[in-house]
């Protein structure tokens, strides 16, 4: 019998950690117990993107849709919406500005403005069933390319589709395939990797791709793998993603079972397999050359590349090296062709891209939007605006390679060259927003920290030079800081970026020349002895004012004992045993302690 | 909860489950940190036999990426998320935090081996940030606040559940 | 599950795809069944699981079957109301097991109202 309703419970990451797989359980219990298991039907998909409000709850086909649903709620949920037929309004989300919740996904804003190519599955799926891949389309595209297409004519479709890597430098992708199938193999061997290590902190697309719609990156990789001629394939995933990770190998084995990966694929005499690597904790490993070494067992340090990996790659062999969303982006350019997907984007970036978007925006998640949209419009209308009523403060685009921008640039178009010139970078979507709370020296610190200590140290430019950095910018955040530092910084960065032998140091110096360029004035301040965030410890006191009501909550919080003050009486800081760890100032309910 | 003694016999199947292959050094190292919480010298100089590779190049291995320690962790390994997203949301201070509460610093391990406290670069669960994972329990929206209350949990004996509410 | 070759891809896919079409939300048309305690008292629930097995046996995958509470006439129960797009629902009483099935049949596949059973057509003013 067919199911009348399907519930589909978010089991991304994001939703798990809020505990949704107890929820389902507790919805297929409800359900057992009911009679209605027969004629309900409880999917788990992977993350629907807006993490920020699971664990979440699709209803079909009402498109009903829940969020924050907690263990507790299932009971009234089941009594209300699957038996009375009606959806219980508590449940649902209400979008910043409006008053009354919104029933239906397609009018939530966050979800009504996206475009979903690559994520073209999400939330709609088990990403552990091949069935419901298949069910929606899945594997079409690989049968088209395989019966009616030569490889020459897939990689002239995808030149012509305009897609670019989603991996962060944006390099035409059926270019690269074309230069693969023309470098010189002595015995003909190729390889294709997926580059799925995710290391920009602070973006999550790769991983919701796996866990979401795992065969959607399998397919493009078989499909990559006729195009360029190779009969073997790698994964690199982060070790940081267990669930995409299990989700993967799921797949990869429904795939040989159906015939869609191994020997003789489909029955056309095209063979093809894929094999998993896990990283353990290497930014570097991100990048080709370091990538490729680490699967063949070696350290993950990159080499200069005079040669590139698509001529001489993994074991030597010309390799083409894609990323996650590139993959899953390639069945739909077959299926639909490559004017569809080139109708969509900017003059020079096709299609859409995968965005996460964190930090203190309201609505954090995964959001897929044409290329070209505006900043604003991402930030604003989709991510909803600042969280806790801040005031926007910048942007940060592109991961530790790329950098800020001030709130004047929010117009711009979301584009690959736009990015660049601005002095940031499309990098692999990871975007985080900023508030009046953040310090942007001390945010430029933090990614040259990040990039110190993962640098894999080979050459001396990236090691030594990250390391200068990273003393001066600590110098300044310390109120040490002097003119002439600010002059060092940015000679500093100069050189670290023309003379680095891998894109880490060369695009490591992002970060700080865009903050420079920006937000100029904060350096100044901090020159001053004046953090304006509020961030840097050395330059901040904590006091506490005539506001106390001596409600005692700093007084327990304080780990050194710090706050002196009896109940109900005013309090104070004995500044000598401060260690500004800021627990008076998040516990204090009358802003009463201030922060200077 | 005491050290395991590492067996030959245990590494050699480790390495035999890869197929005793050179690329898949980072896995067997993988395994054998998740068999004993870290990589123990012994283990080294198995794998170095087994796979045909000098003892320096899985040295090498084994220090340079994270995943990896030399010294045994503890128990429960509290990792405190300092990717970007969640450095903005106050990452930092979550981490004093819970250096505060677990009485050590970075890198550390409390003396009776339950605790062992780190750093990771990005969970992919930055809509959550601030994030803490105590082993494979992942925490969101952690504020320094909640710091005791959420390691509490992990102090007692008795494996702690995930089901406790740790959030809003 | 042997292997696939291309055309049993294609087969598969158009039996999943059906099985699955209540999922994408498309859908020609809803029915309700009335579901409060005097109607499942009634006899609601063999009336709703004979309208799941004539839809599955007709293989009927595009409309949506939902159970909502009590339609406030006791005596009348069994009922269900049929909305069709663009036009006013349709309310019909003391249904049995063959009755749901000409609803479908008649009312949900073909668009005629089956005037014998039917109340009323609209709803009540909400709100
Ligand atoms: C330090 C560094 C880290 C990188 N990390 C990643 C990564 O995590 N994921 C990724 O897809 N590409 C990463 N890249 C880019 C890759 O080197 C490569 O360009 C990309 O995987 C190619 O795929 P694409 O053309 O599909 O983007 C990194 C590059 C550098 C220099
Ligand atoms: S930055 Fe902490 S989970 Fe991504």
């Amino acid at each position: 019998m067919p199911y009348r309703l399907h519930m589909m419970v978010c089991a991304g990451t994001g939703c798990v950690s809020n505990r949704s797989l107890e929820l389902r359980d507790a919805l297929s219990a409800e359900l057992a117990r009911r009679g209605l298991d027969k004629e309900i039907e409880i999917v788990t998909t992977g993350c629907n993107g807006f993490c920020g409000v699971g664990p979440i709850l699709l209803v079909q086909p009402d498109g009903i849709f829940y969020q924050k649903v907690q263990v507790k709620d299932v009971p009234l949920l089941v009594e209300e919406h699957l038996v009375k037929g009606r959806p219980v309004k508590s449940l649902m989300f209400t979008p910043p500005e409006a008053k009354e919740p919104v029933p239906r996904m397609r009018d939530i804003p966050f979800f009504g403005k996206q475009m979903l190519v690559a994520l073209r599955n999400r939330g709609m799926i088990d990403p552990e069933k091949i069935e419901d891949y298949i069910a929606r389309g899945g594997y079409q595209a690989l049968a088209k390319a395989l019966t009616t297409m030569t490889p020459k004519q897939i990689i002239e479709e995808i030149k012509a589709s305009g897609l670019r890597g989603r991996g962060g430098g944006g390099f035409p992708t059926g270019i690269k395939w074309e230069t693969c199938v023309h470098a010189h193999s002595e015995d003909g061997v190729r390889y294709l990797v997926c580059n799925a290590d995710e290391g920009d902190p602070g973006a999550f697309m790769d991983r919701s791709i796996i866990e979401g719609d795992p065969h959607s990156v399998i397919e493009g990789m078989v499909i990559g793998a006729y195009a360029i001629g190779a009969h073997q394939g790698y994964i690199y995933v982060r070790h940081e993603y267990p669930l995409a990770l299990k989700r993967f190998m799921i797949a990869l084995d429904q795939a040989r079972e159906y015939g869609l990966l191994g020997k003789d694929i489909l029955g056309t005499g095209f063979d093809f397999d894929i094999e998993v690597h896990r990283g353990a904790g290497a930014f570097v490993c991100g990048e080709s050359t370091a990538l490729m070494a680490s699967i063949e067992g070696r350290v993950g340090e990159p080499r200069a590349k005079y040669i590139h990996t698509v001529e001489v790659g993994l074991y030597n062999k010309p390799t083409v090296l894609n990323n996650v969303e590139t993959f899953a982006n390639v069945p739909v350019i077959i299926e639909r062709g490559a004017k569809w997907f080139a109708s969509i984007g900017t003059e020079h970036s096709k299609g859409t891209k995968v965005f996460s978007l964190a930090g203190r925006v309201k609505n954090t998640g995964l959001v897929e939007v044409p290329m070209g949209l505006s900043l604003r419009e991402l930030i604003f209308d989709i991510g909803g605006g600042i969280a806790d009523n801040g005031k926007f403060k910048a942007v940060q685009t592109g991961g530790p390679s790329g950098g800020f921008l001030p709130e004047d640039l929010l117009d711009l178009p979301v584009d690959y060259e736009k990015l660049y010139e601005a002095g940031s970078m499309m990098g692999s979507g990871g975007v985080v927003v900023m508030d009046h709370t953040s310090c942007m020296v001390d945010v430029a610190r933090f990614f040259v920290d990040f990039l110190q200590s993962e640098s894999c140290g080979k050459c001396t430019p990236c090691r030594e030079g990250i390391k200068a950095m990273h003393g001066i910018l600590s110098r300044i955040c310390d109120g040490k800081g002097s003119e002439a530092d600010l002059a060092t910084l940015e000679e500093l960065c100069s050189v670290v970026a023309d003379t680095s032998l891998c894109a880490l140091g060369g695009s490591a110096p992002n970060p700080v020349l865009t903050s420079l360029r920006y937000f100029r004035s904060e350096y100044e301040a901090h020159l001053q002895g004046k953090c304006p965030a509020g961030v840097c410890r050395a330059l901040i006191t904590f006091r506490i004012n005539d506001k106390c009501t001596g409600c005692h909550l700093c007084f327990k919080a304080c780990p050194t004992s710090a706050v002196l003050g009896e109940p109900k009486q005013m309090h104070s800081i004995i500044q000598g045993k401060c260690i500004k760890c800021g627990a008076c100032y998040d516990v204090c309910k009358f802003e009463a302690v201030t922060k200077e | 909860m005491a050290i395991k003694e590492v067996s030959e016999e245990k590494v050699r199947e480790i390495a035999r489950r890869w197929g005793g292959r050179e690329g898949f050094l980072v896995e067997m190292l993988q395994d054998v940190q998740t068999e004993y919480r870290y990589i123990p010298e012994a283990a080294i100089r198995t794998l170095s036999k087994e796979v045909g590779v000098p003892v320096g190049q899985i040295y090498h291995l084994a220090t340079f990426f994270k995943r990896f320690s030399l010294k045994p962790r503890g128990e429960h390994v509290v990792s405190v998320c300092t990717g970007t997203a969640c450095h903005v949301k106050g990452a930092p201070r979550v981490l004093d935090a819970c250096a505060r509460e677990l009485g050590i610093g970075v890198g550390e391990t409390t003396r009776d081996g339950k605790f062992t406290l780190e750093e990771v670069r990005c969970l992919g669960c930055c809509g959550l940030a601030a994030v803490v994972t105590v082993n494979d329990d992942i925490h969101g929206h952690v504020t320094t606040s909640k710091v005791p209350r959420l390691l509490k949990r992990y102090k007692g004996t008795e494996k702690a559940s995930h089901g406790e509410a740790d959030d809003q | 599950m042997a292997k696939l070759t291309i055309s049993e891809l294609q087969k598969l896919r158009e039996k999943l795809a059906q099985e699955r079409q209540t999922r994408e939300g498309n859908a020609r048309g809803q029915i309700i069944i009335h579901m409060g305690t005097c109607g499942i008292a009634a006899g609601a629930r063999k009336v709703l699981t004979a309208l799941l097995e004539a839809m599955d046996k007709q293989n009927v995958r595009d409309v949506i079957v939902s159970t909502s509470g009590c339609a406030g006439m006791c005596s009348k129960e069994p009922m269900a109301t049929v909305q069709l797009p663009q036009q006013a629902p349709v309310k019909y009483i003391s249904l049995n097991e063959e009755k749901i099935v000409r609803i479908l049949n008649e009312h949900l596949l073909q668009g005629n109202v089956v005037k014998e059973f039917a109340l009323a057509v609209g709803s009540e003013r909400m709100g």
